[in-house]
Order: structure tokens, then sequence, then C-alpha cells
């Protein structure tokens, strides 16, 4: 018991890289939205790539420390400060036995990563603890006056920073058209490409809604459910794509008209409401 | 059989029956990450090693089911959209209700969510699309239909199915083995009360 949340903030998850390999049984593989992110924050702290950290929607974190701990922040973090006193972003720094450590909210992104050496140890659901949203699986968001319970300390924290998050622009994602591009206009296609796209209120972890011009379909019948992944664009009956997230449902029953390459859903996890997002064809690498 | 790219992490077997896809499905769950749908079998991993291993798979002959016993499943046939599937279907609301609990279900494939089974072999009168846009939230027992299938909500999630009703019983638990209370091959019948 070294660590005491004294406030969580909007909302604090406990992520590590999620439960691969169990579609079959209904299971997503959630972990950590921007798992680039959560690999950075456990290299700062010298810990294994898939360690269990917090991931902090918006910002409002307050956590006080039980005996002394290095700590580290990652991700789309505003002001971090220990005791009050700024304290660095992407970096392992020492949080001393009484002190807290407040994390708050930044504009250029919209979930911090805050890691602990040794990682959360927290207990398991079928194999990872972290919190699927949509399944119910995995520990509840914290709350004030929980005790986190920490790994033994790893011995050799990296000492190279990480550089702030630059993502303030338009995001630009690369995308495979398919699977179910012919179920919809060439125009359809088109815009889907062509549009500014607009991040919703309504996104989470499940997906990261869209407002933009309505996709049109070229035929009205119902596609039969089909498994889905992290990345695909699903869209509505009433034309909205929605790009699903780590908490995706295996399976939907909506045509996915195009899939976000698996290395730039990470930036999805920073997409604030009302940023502009734009698809971009994928350039074919050999 | 078509074989279509699905981004950068996964191939789709795009099939032209839910049993052709259980025959692709029995053979390759064991050599790649699979997951069943209605009509189709994802597999996870590098694209063109996929390939190259669907090219050399032949779908199985046989599809064994385990034999399990029928479940019964009470419903209070109390649904928000019981209205709309009778005004879709032409049936009254007690006929919709005659028709769900008239003929035994099987369970299909899981998916969706943990503890959600697909269930087929219903009345076919009941098929109905689903909604024009989903539902944010669904409540846990909620029992739906949609296209061929008829299911169970096993806890609060978003859903685009017509409901007709809820269930008290729990489909997924992580305490029991196996979590799910519905496993493919199971028979199951609604019960009205």
């Amino acid at each position: 018991m070294t660590l005491v949340v004294e406030s969580p903030g909007l909302l604090s998850l406990v992520q590590d890289l999620g439960r691969p390999g169990l579609g079959h049984l209904g299971v997503s593989r959630s972990g950590a939205f921007d798992r680039t992110a959560l690999r950075q924050v456990n290299a700062l702290l010298g810990n294994h790539p898939g360690c269990a950290a917090i991931e902090l929607l918006g910002g409002g974190l307050v956590l006080r420390a039980e005996r002394s701990v290095n700590v580290a922040v990652t991700g789309g973090a505003g002001s971090i400060t220990i005791d009050g006193d700024p304290a660095a972003y992407g970096r392992a720094v020492p949080l001393q036995s009484g002190q807290r450590l407040a994390v708050g909210a930044s504009r250029s992104g919209l979930r911090s990563y805050v890691g602990v050496s040794g990682g959360l140890l927290i207990a398991e659901e079928l194999g990872s603890r972290s919190t699927d949203t949509l399944a119910g699986l995995g520990p509840a968001a914290l709350a004030v006056g929980d005790r986190l319970e920490l790994g033994p300390p790893s011995p050799r924290p990296d000492l190279e920073d990480v550089p702030p998050l630059g993502r303030t622009g338009d995001l630009t994602l690369e995308v495979a058209i398919g699977p179910r591009d012919d179920w919809f206009t060439v125009a359809a296609v088109r815009l889907l490409l062509e549009s500014s796209w607009h991040v919703d209120t309504s996104s989470d972890r499940v997906g990261v809604r869209l407002t933009g011009p309505a996709l049109e379909r070229s035929r009205t019948d119902e596609l039969p459910s089909e498994p889905c992944v992290r990345g695909s664009i699903q869209v509505t009956a009433e034309g909205r794509p929605i790009v699903l997230g780590p908490d995706h449902p295996v399976t939907g029953g909506y045509p996915v008209i195009a899939v976000v390459l698996d290395r730039h859903t990470d930036q999805l996890a920073q997409a604030v409401p009302g940023r502009t997002v734009r698809f971009t064809r994928a350039v074919a690498r050999s | 059989m078509n074989l279509r790219p699905y981004g950068d992490t996964a191939l789709l077997l795009d099939c032209e029956s839910l049993d052709e896809a259980q025959s692709w499905f029995a053979a390759l769950h064991d050599q790649a990450e699979a997951v069943l749908g209605a009509r189709t079998v994802l597999l996870r991993g590098d694209p063109g090693t996929l390939w190259s291993l669907v090219d050399q798979t032949r779908p199985a002959d046989s599809v064994a089911l385990p034999g399990q016993p029928e479940i019964e499943v009470p419903v209070t046939y109390d649904g928000a959209d019981l209205g709309d599937v009778a005004r879709l279907t032409g049936l009254s609301v007690d006929e919709v209700v005659e028709a769900h609990t008239g003929t035994p279900w099987t369970v299909a494939f899981g998916g969706f969510a943990p503890g959600f089974s697909y269930l087929v072999g219903g009345d076919p009168r009941l098929h109905v699309p689903r909604r024009e846009s989903p539902r944010a939230r669904v409540p846990a027992g909620s029992v739906g239909v949609a296209g061929e299938f008829s299911g169970v909500y096993p806890r609060q999630s978003p859903g685009g199915w017509q409901l007709v009703g809820h269930t008290e019983l729990a489909m997924w638990d992580t305490g029991r083995e196996p979590p799910a209370l519905l496993v493919a091959g199971m028979a199951v019948r609604f019960v009205a009360r």
C-alpha cells in the first residue's frame, strides 16, 4: 500500500497492454488507448513495457505516496506538480513519502499515463489488469481513498526524457479502404477521404464518433454481424462514422468502410472533442 | 469464400453462409487467432502470412458441436421495441411473444461482448432490421432480436437490436467456468413469465 488516490479526476482507469487472443470468448483486447504513451512511461521507469499504469482522462488526479517511489507522466498531460511545485513531463521523478502528485488536463491531448516504478499490482482478470469499459472486465475506475499496491521497484530507470506530445493540429490518419467499401456509394468513399471530420463529445474508449457529411450506402440490406478490430471505421445507418477504440465490441453489424492502420490508432486516444480528423489512403510499403 | 484485406493487422474470410464460416473457423482457429461472425471469419496477424495460411487450408468437412442440454431462459416481455417489432413483422404483440417462445433457438457463436451469444433457428417471422441508430445504453438482461438472430445483453452496453423483453439470468460471470452461460451448440428456449 504505497499510493493513495486523493482525487481520481474526471476518470482514472488502470490499463496495461490488454487481453489479446480472447476474441472467440467475446472479449476484446482493451488495454491502454495510447499504447505508445504507456510504453514510454514504463520505459522511463525501467518497467516491463506491459506494466499497469493509470490512464487519466482530462485532469484532476491527485495521488499521495506512503513510501518514496519514482513516478512518471506521459501522454496528453497538462500541469504536473509535486506538493504544488512544477514537475517534469516525460521524466522519472522521485515522489517522497507523504508528497502529493497532481496531474492537470492538457489542451494538446486527452489522456495522460501516470506510471510508478514497479507498476500497479491490482488483481488480474482473464490475464490482464486493464479495465474494459464495455465488457465490464478488470478493476473499477479509481475512487477517492483507493490504496494502490505497487510491484518491486525497477533497478534501472531510463534517463532519457520523452518529448512533450505535440499533437495540436489536425489529425491525419492513414486508412486501408474496405472491407465493406462496396456497401457505400463511390461518393461516400471519396467523402470519407476528402472531408474534415470532427470528434464528437460522445466519444469514448469504445469508439470515437465523428461528425461531418453523411456517408451514403449503395445497398440498404443488413450486414450480418462480423468481427471488427481497433481502428475499424463503422458507419451507422444514419451515415455517421465511428472509429472503434480499445474497448470495441468483438463483432458489429454496421459495415466497415475502412480501417485505420494500427499504429495510427494511438493518436485517437488524444483526440479532444472538436478536433479535426482527416483520413488518407495508406501508402503501400514493401 | 472471398478473402478480403482488413486493415494492416487482419484478414476477413467472407462466406456465403454461417455453415461455411463455421467450417473455415473449425479449420483455422488452431493455427491463427480467429473470430467467427455470422458469415465471416476474422483472422488476426500479418496479412501476408495469413493469406498463405488460408491458401494452404481447406474448410473442415464437419463442424462438430458439443452435445449440450437445452436451457430455459425466463423472459418478461416488456421490451421498449416490442411495439416496433409487432409493426415490422405485421404480428400482434402477443404473436411476437408466441413466436419468440414457440421454437427453441441454437447458440451459433459468441461475440459482440463477453457472454453475448448469437442465437439462430428461431421463428423466421421475427426477422427484423436493427434499430436505425444504436442505443447508447441497453440494460443488462435485455432480450433483443435483429436479422435472423436473438440474444441477451449480458451487461449494460450500447446496442442496436430491437428489445422485446428482459431476463434476470446472469449471462456472464468470470467466477464461473465457463464464464458464459450460453455456449455454442446449446439449445435455448425462451419462456414468458
